[in-house]
């Protein structure tokens, strides 16, 4: 039996759903009407052939909301399969940032170091700015967003985080 | 050999005849044209024209709740969709089976802001099981045969399916409904062998246990409720039935305990409150039968069997999860309830009876007798007498008179109750008996209403004279809300803000005006000639009886309080014991 009051976590769910037209408002709607969170959400065809979309979200809540959300998410008609990746165990997490930073200088120089030390590469440049493309666990994009700060950030735009489950087993 | 082609509208037309529709209800406009002309030169599909949208669509829930089929419905776009909004949140809430089909303008011009343009798909997102936009006439035969799969299989529902008229008018092919199954959507209706097995153990060792069943034993269908009646035989349990599950089990069985709930029986809610094992078979343990979720049912080990998995542990957390259709799972319950041999413990069994006699002992349904004008229970009590020898078909409004009919008519079958339960949409009464009273034409059908409720779907008496439907409306004239100013009266110092309707039409006049029979009991000793009167008539009847105003609905549990915490009767501050000023119902 599910505790009823236990600790908010953050669960990482993939959905995999037909690719029809509102398929993603559905979605986005379950969430917001029933007020549950979302921390990111990332959706693109998978599979063409069967015209399948795959949705990955990050949520937040209770065990007992993390449940509701996902039986929700099932009873959807054009979902065909829904995974709480955090419950099954091992699996990566990635998320792409494309980082501009504004600067000349000392401060330019610093900024392409940390990129160096994080593996971000440089995409485009002018003579006083730089677009980074980092990719990473979401954490890893936060650390390097907070560093880049001081350092002349003018604008991000991040994916959200997409994930797969390591080993053998598919969707 | 190229395809036969068919016009979306005759494609329509030939999905309804497959999937053997015989009534749709509709209302035509701008883009449907096309549909209703070739509805024009056919006599296979009866069509009811009601005369709002809305009507259309608890008409077709009406339908539905009362043979067990998919209500269809069909409407224009703009206005005529997004009036059928209520009606499928409705159809959404008491999950009932039905498909509408809504016109739209062209696919060239969706998202111009076109004449009578919504966005109908966008609208009903959230207020239908599915949706779907038709894009390309090909598209529409297993569109519409996938519909009807999803609107009745695994939690019924409303679908709404949206057609340009493009669409309508394109030449395509037709798809049979073999070929046409959803892909992602394959409702589980077996439950689980082992969570049955332990279901079945829980409920051996029970000492007070209780059989809590729901709507969703109506809709697996009239062998679920033989079923329930089975279990409950070969187990002994007492059984109650929500709201939308009465006549789930006669209500004349010996093991029936009435409803639970805000307005349930005071053995109901005590028994549901001190049981150790509940059963909960297709209900959900909605807010007005839990009461305050920390103290309901405290000492309960609970079993869920439902047939929609977010139900289970949404509102209240269980041992025993069942996720399936509520026959499939009874089936298998009584199956290995009889192959286990089990022996339940005979006296705490007993015991339990014996406690349950004394709540029964209260009376909790006895009401104050008559002053010169009838008393609204007694007016609703008669009716009963009346009928109950008859096969009644009762579609109720929502309000006061909606919780006396709930408790003072009693039903021995399933399908015969017609009630907004989870929405509780004022107005749905007479269009409901009137798509009850169309799915069957034989058959009795009453609408129990009041001023307020009746009011907001009152033109649907034109639509009873166009098609002769003999609806009896035993309509209580108490010149309020009656449940606003209950607890206005009750919580709100009786401050009755703005709940009394100070003009209301002449009753009788207004059925004359729209061609029905119109009756009236003023006073409490007219009330049986009166209903008489109405039964026999052949034809609608609209049968006002003026009430006393300011009865209000007991027993009650406030809401925020617990299922022991009930009010049994306006003197229960001074005392729990009925008076000696009651007649027992």
């Amino acid at each position: 039996m599910i505790a009823s009051n236990g600790e908010m976590t953050s669960h990482t769910i993939a959905v995999l759903v037909e690719n029809e037209p509102g398929v993603l408002a559905r979605v986005i709607g379950l969430f917001s009407g029933r007020g549950y969170n979302i921390e990111s959400l990332t959706v693109a065809e998978v599979n063409a052939k069967e015209n399948l979309s795959r949705i990955t979200i990050v949520t937040s809540g209770t065990e007992m909301i993390i449940e509701q959300i996902k039986a929700q998410l099932e009873r959807l008609v054009p979902v065909h399969k829904v995974i709480d990746l955090t419950l099954e165990g091992d699996h990566v997490e990635r998320e792409m940032a494309l980082v501009k930073v504004r600067g000349t200088g000392e401060k330019r120089v610093e900024s392409l170091r940390i990129a160096d030390i994080f593996r971000a590469h440089v995409v485009d440049s002018t003579n006083e700015s730089f677009v980074f493309e980092i990719v990473g666990a979401a954490s890893k994009l936060d650390a390097f967003i907070h560093l880049m700060e001081p350092l002349g950030l003018i604008d991000i735009s991040r994916t959200g985080t997409v994930a797969i489950a390591r080993g053998l087993s598919a969707m | 050999m190229p395809k036969e082609q068919y016009t979306g509208a005759e494609i329509v037309l030939k999905v309804l005849q497959d999937q053997d529709v015989d009534v749709v209800f509709g209302y035509p406009g701008g883009v449907t044209l096309p549909l209703y002309d070739v509805l024009y030169k056919q006599n296979r599909l009866r069509h009811i024209l009601p005369r709002h949208e809305q009507a259309a669509v608890h008409a077709a829930e009406g339908y539905a709740r009362s043979t067990g089929k998919v209500g269809v419905v069909l409407v224009t776009s703009g206005p005529g969709a997004t009036n059928t909004v209520t009606g499928l949140t409705d159809a959404l809430m008491d999950s009932i089976p039905v498909v509408c089909i809504t016109g739209q303008v062209p696919t060239s011009l969706i998202g111009n802001d076109a004449f009578q343009e919504a966005d109908t798909t966008g609208i009903t997102r959230s207020c239908t099981k599915h949706n779907y936009l038709v894009r390309h006439v090909d598209d529409l035969a297993r569109i519409l045969h996938e519909a009807f799969f999803v609107a009745q299989n695994g939690r019924p529902g409303p679908v709404v399916v949206d057609l340009p008229k493009d669409v309508i008018l394109g030449r395509g092919e037709y798809t049979p409904v073999e070929a046409a199954r959803p892909r992602s959507y394959k409702p589980k209706v077996k439950g689980d062998v082992k969570a049955i097995r332990e279901a079945v153990k829980l409920m051996a060792a029970a000492k007070r246990p209780i059989l809590y069943a729901g709507g969703g034993v109506i809709n697996s269908g009239p062998a679920a409720s033989q079923l329930l009646g089975e279990l409950a035989h070969i187990t002994g349990f007492p059984v109650t039935l929500t709201l939308m599950g009465l006549g789930a089990m006669p209500a004349s069985d010996k093991q029936y305990l009435g409803m639970p709930g805000m307005h349930g029986t005071y053995e109901a809610n005590m028994a549901m409150h001190d049981c150790d094992v509940m059963v909960n078979i297709g209900a959900r343990f909605d807010d007005r039968v839990t009461g305050r979720l920390a103290d309901f049912a405290p000492d309960a080990k609970k079993i869920h069997i439902d047939i929609d998995p977010s139900s289970i542990n949404k509102n209240v957390l269980v041992e025993v999860p069942i996720v399936g259709d509520a026959g499939h799972v009874l089936e298998d319950l009584i199956k290995v309830w009889k192959s286990s041999q089990v022996a339940p413990d005979a006296k705490a069994l007993d015991a339990w009876w014996k406690q349950i006699g004394k709540w029964r002992a209260k009376k909790c349904l006895a009401y104050r007798k008559n002053g010169k004008v009838a008393k609204p229970q007694y007016a609703v009590d008669r009716l009963f007498q009346a009928v109950k020898d008859k096969d009644v078909f009762v579609a109720t409004d929502v309000g006061q008179h909606q919780m006396w009919a709930a408790q003072y008519i009693h039903f021995d079958k399933p399908n015969r109750w017609m009630t907004s339960g989870g929405l509780g949409t004022m107005g749905y009464g007479l269009p409901a008996a009137m798509g009850a009273q169309v799915g069957n034409p034989n058959g009795l059908v009453v609408c129990v209403t009041s001023e307020c409720s009746f009011l907001m779907n009152v033109q649907e008496l034109a639509t009873l004279a166009q098609y002769k439907l003999p609806v009896k409306i035993l309509h209580l004239s108490n010149g309020s809300m009656g449940m606003v100013r209950q607890w206005q009266e009750m919580f709100y110092d009786n401050r009755l803000s703005q709940s009394v309707m100070e003009a209301v039409p002449d009753w009788v006049k207004l059925a004359d005006a729209f061609g029905i029979k119109g009756l009236r009991a003023e006073t409490a000793g007219e009330v049986d000639d009166a209903i008489k009167a109405m039964l026999v008539h052949d034809g609608p009847v609209l049968l006002d009886v003026v009430v006393d105003p300011l009865e209000n609905v007991y027993p009650m549990i406030p809401s925020g309080a617990a299922h022991h915490e009930m009010i049994l009767g306006p003197t229960d501050a001074e005392s729990t014991e009925s008076g000696s000023d009651v007649v027992l119902a």
